[in-house]
């Protein structure tokens, strides 16, 4: 178990948007999907080693070692220029972390915190890691009490998710569209392991949110939002519906171009799913 | 002992107006504006004949400025009257190194005033006039809830404190359930937000301070649903949590109140009960933790920037100006208690001899603020840059100092002081205070997360007996996740922090050093509409504000002002 390292962008020990609670949340570096409304898309890519980042810093924190990017956070000074000019979306600054050094971090910050949620990039890439730190937090006397949640885009099989299912306490999972094209050309993958994804967790009771963000034009459409709704309403009314608003910060690229979306788009979202029965809408508490 | 002119910042403005800026005045004068009495209504100056009108004609202008001011209401122009007049008395006796001290605000009074005539907080026990009625204020003693919150109604008017409005009205959960049996719900609800409305318009001041808990009680519910759900200044509360006897209900709802209008405070009540004794503590004001049939007699308190500028280097600092300056502060806070207990004829109160309060509760607050002004210079003059709040060996330089400061204050003995000892209080600051940052707090503006923060101050909180306080800001995520709030409470409280206050960065209410402002009655006074509750603040960054709108608000902060025209 100890020899097994994630690769990991950020451990955040204070989070109060990522499952219920203040949580501990490690993102996970790489994603299998490649959307382009992201707001961390520098966790998207898997470093490989090219070197192009190392003349961008201007502190040399970066070196190239025996054909590797080493990274020195001591003499970073957060100025992110790696992150920009990286061509795969990767990040040089992610660290190898162990399950013993996030027991660590958690045993540290016991009393705050209400449970810990792997997120990224994509948590279920790192799917073994994932499973051995749940079961550590859960065989740990000091920690068990802490909830263990993932955040993640659904895109993983049937088999997987059981493994997985059996020392997770709660899934927040994203649905970028429910029209395949629409899906396939935000994300770049297709919605089926998605969807069915979250009838499996929600079969197994651990369905703690389905998120929905709502990008003008495209994902806020009469016809997505009715798809929404159905899709929710199979899931059983009680499903709690988190509507996220498409905005700005973070994004790269063309999506830069879209319109945000606004307050009143996303309520009126909101109102259509109440009004059909979905009990628990979350709408955002902050437009940026 | 030598008399050395203190000069306080009414004759400073005075003075100011009088010479300008560019001519300072000299020592003499500044004796000599010390030396008027009131006589009748003569005044006898120890002035020579040339300076006398002069000094007369400036008095008379600031009088007259106040008791024409278009801002101030007539009780406002009453209090800066009093301030004046009290001010134009001299001080009580100082030592000339204490009064220098005290002139270059290394040590400060908090502007409490020349003549220490009551003390500055007081605690009574309202048990004893529920229980026995008043004889001084014919009042027979309640059984009804109706009578039992009008009798304290009226009690309130008679407490005095350093603003004339009572800082603390009562542990009211324990004084109100013994007359609730039979009243329903709905109409404890009623009657409690009536009283609510009554505290807010006509004790507009937002150090007035209700305690509940720690138990889980239809009264302690009831208050938290009125405050919520009004969204008042006043009063300030304070609900003191214990794991082994509050329930998580109660404190999920006091948290949840926090996500809805940045109130209550929550207190450690187990690390400040045990400080006390069976009478109990009331934590009042702006954090302040004293004995209940009691109080603080005095705030002063020593400026560490201040002190840390005097200093060579670190050691120099600890070995010989701190204990030099916290020796001069315990001098002037000796002066002042033995005015108060020995010249004013305070304990003569019908209020002892009824019993609400007693001679011997009273406790004297020893503050202390700027430390990380104060640890982020010695830090430069050790040639090292890590700041305070952020720094591990900057973080360890500040324990140093609290632990430092708290051992020489248990090691002092104070005459007229309860249990013969000062108590270490880390002081939040008052609206004058520029470039400083209140008590041992992060510099606003910079902190880091709210875990991070607690757990880099909660090693201070051990040292603060009679009170210290850090507000948490959150954003306004936490809107959607009150969990967290929960969450973030409980850890702080683990931690040993001995209060636990949060701020929602995007709520109505939020707080300024200590206390609630309405930052929609600021807004309405930028566009110059004026508002029903006036309320806004005194804190400096706000002053700024209520100095453009040229107009005092109704609920104000009255310990934060330093006096008229400050």
């Amino acid at each position: 178990m100890n020899s097994l390292l994630a690769t990991v962008n950020k451990i955040l020990t204070y989070s109060v948007v990522d499952g219920p609670g203040n949580r501990l949340v490690i993102f996970l570096q790489g994603c299998n999907f490649n959307c382009s409304t992201c707001h961390n898309p520098y966790t998207v890519g898997v470093c490989d080693h090219c070197g192009d980042c190392i003349p961008a810093c201007h502190v040399d924190a970066l070196a190239m070692v025996d054909g590797r990017v080493v990274f020195d956070p001591t003499a970073c000074d957060q100025c992110d220029a790696c992150l920009h000019i990286c061509p795969i979306s990767a990040s040089p600054m992610v660290q190898q972390v162990s399950v013993a050094d996030i027991l660590d971090i958690a045993r540290k910050n016991r009393p705050f915190l209400s449970g810990i949620t792997v997120s990224g990039g994509e948590a279920t890439l790192q799917l073994k890691f994932v499973i051995a730190l749940f079961k550590a937090v859960k065989d740990d006397p000091a920690l068990n009490g802490l909830t263990c949640f993932v955040d993640t885009n659904g895109h993983l099989g049937a088999q997987s998710w059981e493994r997985l299912l059996t020392v997770t306490d709660g899934v927040m999972l994203d649905i970028k569209a429910f029209d395949p094209a629409t899906h396939h050309a935000l994300t770049g993958q297709d919605n089926a392991k998605t969807l069915k994804a979250a009838k499996i967790v929600r079969d197994a009771g651990k369905l703690y949110e389905l998120r929905f963000l709502a990008i003008p034009g495209k994902t806020d459409t009469e016809r997505e939002v009715a798809k929404l709704t159905d899709f929710a309403l199979s899931l059983g009314s009680d499903v709690r519906v988190r509507l996220n608003a498409f905005q700005h910060h973070g994004v790269r690229g063309d999506a830069l171009e879209w319109p945000k979306m606004t307050e009143t788009g996303v309520n009126k979202i909101a109102e259509h799913l109440r009004k059909a029965g979905i009990s628990e809408v979350i709408t955002p508490a902050l437009y940026l | 002992m030598k008399r050395v002119p203190i000069v306080n910042r009414a004759n400073m403005s005075l003075k100011k107006r009088l010479w300008g800026n560019k001519h300072k005045p000299t020592t003499e004068i500044a004796i000599d504006l010390n030396h008027f009495e009131m006589a009748g209504s003569r005044l006898k100056f120890g002035l020579d004949p040339t300076h006398k009108g002069a000094v007369m004609q400036e008095i008379f202008e600031k009088l007259r400025n106040i008791t024409n001011d278009k801002t101030l209401n007539p009780a406002q122009k009453a209090r800066y009257l009093s301030l004046e007049a009290e001010n134009m008395l001299p001080y009580p006796d100082l030592d000339s190194e204490t009064a220098e001290a005290l002139q270059q605000r290394v040590i400060c009074d908090m502007y409490e005033g020349h003549a220490p005539y009551k003390p500055r907080y007081v605690l009574p026990d309202y048990s004893i006039v529920l229980k026995n009625g008043s004889e001084y204020l014919e009042l027979s003693a309640p059984e009804t809830l109706d009578e039992a919150i009008n009798t304290l109604m009226i009690a309130y008017h008679h407490v005095p404190s350093v603003t004339g409005i009572p800082v603390f009205i009562g542990q009211l959960d324990d004084l109100l359930l013994p007359y609730c049996e039979g009243v329903s719900d709905d109409d404890l609800y009623r009657k409690i937000k009536l009283f609510w409305r009554y505290l807010d318009r006509v004790l507009p001041d937002a150090f007035m301070h209700a305690n509940i808990g720690p138990t889980d009680n239809r009264v302690a519910r009831t208050i938290l649903r009125v405050d919520a759900e009004l969204k008042q200044i006043a009063p300030n509360l304070t609900f003191r949590y214990d794991p082994e006897i509050s329930t998580e209900q109660i404190l999920a709802i006091a948290t949840n109140n926090i996500v809805e209008c940045s109130k209550p405070h929550i207190a450690n009540h187990p690390i400040h009960a045990k400080l006390f004794d069976e009478r109990g503590y009331g934590i009042v004001s702006c954090y302040n933790v004293l004995p209940v049939a009691g109080g603080a007699s005095t705030l002063t308190r020593v400026n560490l920037k201040e002190v840390a500028l005097r200093a060579d280097n670190i050691e120099h600092f600890f070995a010989e100006v701190l204990p030099h300056y916290m020796e001069l502060n315990f001098r002037l806070t000796e002066a002042r208690v033995d005015y108060l207990f020995n010249k004013s004829n305070f304990f003569t109160s019908f209020l002892i001899d009824e019993g609400w309060m007693d001679r011997d509760r009273f406790t004297v607050m020893y503050g202390i603020y700027a430390m990380a002004e104060a640890v982020n210079i010695l830090q430069e003059k050790d040639g090292r840059t890590g700041l305070y709040g952020f720094d591990d060996v900057a973080n360890e330089i500040g324990y140093r100092m609290s632990k430092e400061m708290a051992k020489i204050v248990e090691n002092r003995p104070l005459e007229n002081v309860w249990r013969g000892r000062a108590m270490l209080h880390s002081q939040a600051g008052i609206s004058i205070d520029e470039g400083v940052t209140p008590g041992v707090r992060i510099p606003y503006g910079t902190e880091p997360d709210p875990v991070s923060h607690v757990l880099a101050l909660a090693p201070h909180h051990q040292y603060y007996s009679s009170g210290i306080s850090e507000i948490l800001t959150v954003d306004e995520t936490i809107k959607n996740n009150p969990e967290a709030m929960l969450q973030l409470c409980k850890g702080a409280l683990e931690s040993g922090f001995r209060e636990f206050t949060a701020n929602v960065a995007s709520n109505d209410l939020v707080r300024v050093t200590g206390y609630m402002v309405r930052l929609s009655d600021i807004a309405k006074f930028k566009e110059c509409k004026g508002s029903r509750t006036n309320t806004t603040a005194l804190a400096s960054e706000a002053a700024d504000v209520t100095g453009i709108l040229d107009r005092k608000p109704r609920v104000v902060g009255n310990e934060l002002s330093a006096g008229y025209g400050q």
